[in-house]
């Protein structure tokens, strides 16, 4: 775990020294938020059935921005080599990697939901209590694969169309389970539980599955 | 400095066997055999696309063989020993945005080193400051080499990969690398220097090892190879940058 935390540590002062990926992020949600109150106007009931989709679409497409920026910097300058010829875990890149991503989206999450909530009038009519929970979890299913294909389409050509054509399909289940969630909070009209419980079991799943074949991707020519 | 583990000078601490590594259906080595005694230097020259690069970073474990193996201090699992050699590449392995003493005590952690005093020493080992704040991507070509150098210094290994330690790297600076070299082979590292400045090695090298067509064609105590011109695959660019 030091080892995670000393890459985790890298990683944040070398974003705060670069601004790379928040900035990017940043302007590109707050364009889709915007973009999106301009082009639907909807009526507050109408918001809370809708928001949950916009939402999570708007964070997913900025987190993919992020996620295209986090090996990029490894890859300047050959770094990752550095890593590959030293005695540290494979997995505690990956880790540090993955947290970072997380902190970063967590950042941007915080800072457009506010905003996603004046432009679209939104209040929960349900538990909002489980906002923060789904909010983790689902940002968690969008990073942990996020960063593993990411890796994987590092040395690919096009790596930055790459990323959302792995990414994406994959996230499908994370992806549904995030907006019914959220939905289902928003409206008040059904239970949130089941798809919390999918959430936290993809989670768990693909967490395990790319700490398993993350060191095959690191080393992979 | 002391390595935690070292083979006798004079002893093979890397066998090559048979070593073959292809890119798709290019073959960048084609059938290495050698072994490299412990405390010595080699410079290992040959043309662009002769494998030299190739070679060094097989050694490193960076790349997988096709066939053939690579023993290091006698594993064949290089994963088990990298903590005994270091390595150079061409490009700096470094981030542009920290300094040199926050690179290498980043770079320290991975090797489960956590006291700034062995970073420093690196780094001055280099004859470079560690107090320096500037970035390393302020730093000029020849700084940012030498940082390089204390990068792969840094753990202390037993054996020594650079990959074009000199290059873009003024003559008095790229000597007082060899000097540093010569003082390392000198106490107990095994060195491999893949360069084109071979001259630069000239009276410091122990033995110079030449590549062709991914092949080890020669291994010459000296600069000449017998029945050929003075310094074959020297450009006179390359030897006049030497002088």
């Amino acid at each position: 775990m030091s080892l995670t935390r000393a890459t985790l540590a890298k990683d944040l002062r070398l974003e705060w020294r670069s601004k790379d990926a928040i900035n990017s992020m940043l302007f590109f949600a707050l364009l889709v938020v915007v973009i999106f109150s301009f082009s639907f106007d909807p009526t507050a009931e109408e918001s809370r059935h809708i928001a949950g989709g916009l939402v999570w679409v708007a964070f997913l497409f900025a987190a993919v921005v992020a996620l295209n920026q986090t090996w990029a910097r490894e890859l300047r300058n050959q770094v990752l080599d550095a890593y590959r010829v030293s005695p540290a875990p494979a997995n505690a890149l990956f880790l540090a990697k993955a947290f970072g991503n997380f902190i970063f989206v967590i950042v941007l999450e915080a800072l457009m939901t506010p905003l996603f909530i004046i432009f679209y009038n939104l209040r929960a009519l349900g538990p909002a209590w489980q906002l923060p929970i789904v909010g983790a979890l689902g940002t968690w299913a969008l990073v942990v694969n996020g960063t593993f294909f990411a890796a994987m389409s590092l040395r690919t050509r096009s790596r930055e169309i790459m990323l959302p054509l792995l990414l994406f399909p994959i996230s499908i289940p994370a992806v549904l389970a995030m907006v019914e969630a959220t939905s289902s909070i928003l409206t008040g009209e059904y239970s949130a539980k089941f798809w919390i419980v999918l959430l936290a079991a993809y989670d768990v799943v693909f967490t395990t599955g790319c700490l398993f074949l993350f060191e095959i991707v690191l080393n992979a020519e | 400095m002391t390595s935690t583990q070292t083979a006798p000078s004079g002893s093979p601490i890397i066998v090559v066997t048979g070593l073959i590594k292809q890119f798709g259906r290019f073959a960048a080595l084609r059938g290495v055999d050698a072994s490299f005694d412990a405390g010595r230097l080699y410079a290992i020259l040959g043309d662009n696309g002769a494998g030299k690069t190739t070679l060094l970073r097989t050694l490193a474990g960076l790349n997988r063989p096709t066939r053939g193996s690579v023993s290091m201090l006698g594993s064949k699992d290089l994963r088990k020993v990298c903590q005994q050699y270091g390595y150079m590449a061409h490009p700096s392995l470094l981030y542009d945005e920290m300094s040199g003493m926050e690179n290498l005590r980043y770079f320290a952690r991975l090797y489960g080193i956590a006291d700034d005093q062995r970073c420093a020493a690196a780094i001055r080992a280099v004859k470079l400051d560690p107090e320096l704040a500037r970035p390393v991507g302020q730093y000029s070509q020849g700084m940012r080499q030498r940082m390089s150098l204390a990068r792969a210094l840094l753990h202390d290994p037993a054996i020594l990969l650079l990959d074009e330690p000199f290059s873009n790297v003024d003559v008095r600076s790229a000597r007082e690398m060899v000097g540093l070299l010569k003082q390392m082979r000198d106490g107990g590292k095994t060195i491999f220097v893949v360069t084109h400045q071979a001259t630069l090695l000239e009276g410091a090298a122990d033995e110079f090892v030449w590549m062709e067509a991914g092949q080890i064609v020669d291994r010459t105590p000296g600069l000449h190879r017998p029945g050929e011109s003075p310094v074959p695959g020297q450009s006179p660019a390359s030897s006049t940058e030497a002088r």
